[in-house]
């Protein structure tokens, strides 16, 4: 076990390097002045523009530049912002814990509900019942997330007036309620599909019928030998969504105005601050990389057939 | 669409499934269907298909000749003297009146009907692509294994880190004028993945296959083996995972021309409506909401076609 997670993390270190290299490349290979965006219409001099480039160390060439950037992140330098002049840690951490607070509402909807409906679903496969719960996760998956949000915006908003249009307090979990709920749509149509096809699939297995057979209680086949091998396709899913879940924040973070990390990011992104961009992402890609690693190891809990060597 | 008749015939003849007719149906019946003509046979008679196939049509038909549609103009102001807040003409079916005007005057009804183009092109064009290239580094990955296997495994890794959304959110970012094509490309870019792991998947089971190994004994070129025996036998999965991509893309499509980091101006696209329509949700909420549904309809349709699809290729999920 603990061999199995020292290799993983080994093979995390390239994958974690190659897919932040990509970002920073995409950010500051191709064309886009952050100096020049920052100058605005004023006239400057280009004497003092390169200067100022020199200083940031824009001027090095793109390998150069993204040593010393994942050099300095390593000891958790994030470098400054250029636009603000705030430190672009400080920046992540006033917005950080309000992105993953929508983040977690997020994903404890997801997992509850959305494995809820999938129970639901799967245990009665091709009835009234499933095929209702099928449709309604058709609809929600195809709505994207900024259909739902103001369509839910403004029925209940501004239409009902039950809920505020906008979260005004980002530690108020009542108004994070919503934002949550829309972000989480999505994940949970497909959860719930997945669960009930899952559940659906293994119903009809042969332990099963040996566990009916064997004339245990209800409760304990579902509880623990359907649930047990049906949910390993939906915790492998569900460790996928944490990254999915963060980055589609930035789009119901816009719509409901809460001040996490998908708007810091797309603010960052319209004036091509690259640090700022590249230091998140890089983040996010943590979480991404840690949520696989996690989810891998749980399978050992789910189903101890599986052993790591 | 098949007629009565026809559909009986292939009941009767078709009934026992080909697999067991072989050795243990009393009468054999006709011959034992292709996976292809199996699936088809079943398309044919599930409604899920037959409707979002209407509706596909339809929107392709939208998609190339949008002035079947309308006489109006999707980017000149049609309405000067009345305002966005004139709400929809239910009882004007088609006329440019019909679904109400937008902010600057324009006919919404006609930017819905040319903005069908931009949504349908990088949905298909995304898949297409994105198709072409998982494909062959899958099957690349997958049929030489070794050392060429662990490279393009760990490049799809790399891709699979970076999210989705933020991924396309930089590339794009870093181009002025952003057509059809650009967010196609940059989609292609960062959507391959899904599509290499699946054919990988695939390559390596049906690649120790006799048929396999006999067409290697007989001499077969790798390029004849890889077309002729292992795309042919790979392609269900893929088909299954890029049909049901293509309504993702059509979304992800229309929430980066929402965030303004999609289609720019002049390319009508529904996504870009919405963004420009968020101002007027109290006001005049039908400016927002009518191309919301649109982008709605269109992936709802696309995701049904989807499933019927996947339903009939992989008979393990009915």
């Amino acid at each position: 076990m603990g061999r199995y997670v020292a290799r993983r993390l080994l093979q995390m270190i390239p994958v974690f390097i190659g897919s932040t290299f990509i970002i920073f490349f995409m950010m500051y290979a191709l064309p886009g002045d952050p100096v020049r965006a920052m100058m605005g219409d004023q006239a400057y001099d280009p004497a003092v523009v390169a200067s100022i480039k020199k200083d940031l160390g824009l001027d090095q060439p793109i390998i150069q530049q993204y040593v010393t950037y994942m050099g300095n992140l390593v000891q958790g330098d994030f470098g400054t912002q250029i636009a603000s002049g705030r430190p672009i840690a400080d920046i992540i951490a006033d917005a950080f814990p309000v992105t993953i607070r929508l983040t977690i509402f997020a994903f404890t909807f997801v997992s509850l509900v959305g494995i809820g409906l999938g129970i639901v679903a799967g245990l009665k496969p091709d009835t009234l019942r499933d095929r209702g719960l099928l449709t309604l996760t058709l609809f929600l998956v195809s709505m994207p997330s900024f259909v739902l949000g103001f369509l839910l915006q403004y029925l209940l908003a501004f239409q009902w007036k039950v809920t505020d249009p906008t979260v005004t307090d980002s530690e108020n979990w009542g108004q994070l309620m919503l934002p949550a709920i829309v972000l989480a749509s999505l994940s949970l149509a497909y959860v719930a599909r997945l669960t009930r096809t899952s559940i659906a699939e293994n119903l009809r297995s042969d332990y099963m019928r040996t566990a009916v057979a064997k004339g245990l209680p209800r409760r304990r086949i579902i509880g623990v030998h359907l649930m047990r091998n049906s949910l390993i396709p939906v915790v492998t899913f569900l460790g996928i969504e944490v990254g999915n879940l963060m980055t589609g924040a930035i789009v119901t973070e816009g719509i409901f105005n809460v001040r996490g990390i998908g708007v810091e990011i797309y603010e960052a992104l319209s004036r091509r601050e690259g640090a700022t961009v590249v230091g998140i992402a890089s983040l996010m890609v943590l979480i991404y990389l840690a949520a696989s690693l996690i989810v891998d190891l749980l399978y050992a809990v789910l189903d101890p057939r599986i052993r790591y060597a | 669409m098949p007629d009565k008749t026809v559909e009986k015939v292939a009941t009767a003849t078709g009934e026992p499934i080909p697999a067991v007719a072989t050795d243990a149906g009393p009468a054999a019946t006709g011959k034992p269907r292709s996976l292809w003509s199996d699936a088809w046979h079943d398309l044919r008679r599930n409604p899920l298909f037959l409707v979002s196939a209407v509706l596909i049509v339809f929107l392709l038909v939208m998609a190339i000749w949008p002035s079947l549609f309308t006489s109006a103009s999707p980017r000149d102001v049609e309405n000067l003297a009345r305002d966005f807040r004139q709400p929809p003409q239910w009882g004007h079916v088609f006329g440019r009146d019909w679904l109400g005007f937008d902010g600057q005057g324009r006919s919404i009804y006609a930017r819905i009907v040319y903005g069908a183009r931009a949504s349908i092109t990088v949905g298909v064009g995304v898949t297409v692509c994105v198709t072409i290239l998982g494909t062959i580094v899958g099957m690349i990955a997958g049929y030489f294994g070794g050392w060429i296997d662990t490279l393009l495994s760990r490049m799809t890794d790399i891709f699979l880190g970076i999210p989705f959304l933020l991924g396309a959110l930089v590339v794009l970012n870093t181009f002025e004028k952003r057509s059809v094509w650009v967010v196609i490309l940059a989609l292609a870019f960062l959507g391959w993945t899904q599509i290499a792991r699946v054919a990988r998947g695939a390559v390596i089971t049906i690649k120790q296959a006799d048929y396999v190994v006999a067409a290697k004994a007989l001499g077969a070129s790798t390029t004849r083996i890889l077309m002729r025996h292992i795309l042919p036998n790979a392609l269900a999965p893929i088909i299954v995972v890029a049909t049901i991509a293509l309504g993702g893309y059509i979304a992800a499509e229309a929430t980066l021309s929402f965030l303004g980091i999609g289609l720019t101006e002049p390319t009508v696209s529904w996504g870009g409506d919405v963004s420009t329509g968020r101002e007027l949700l109290r006001i005049a909420p039908h400016v927002l909401i009518i191309p919301s549904v649109m982008v709605s309809i269109t992936v709802l349709s696309f995701l049904m076609f989807g499933d019927a699809v996947r339903n009939a290729l992989d008979p393990k999920l009915r």
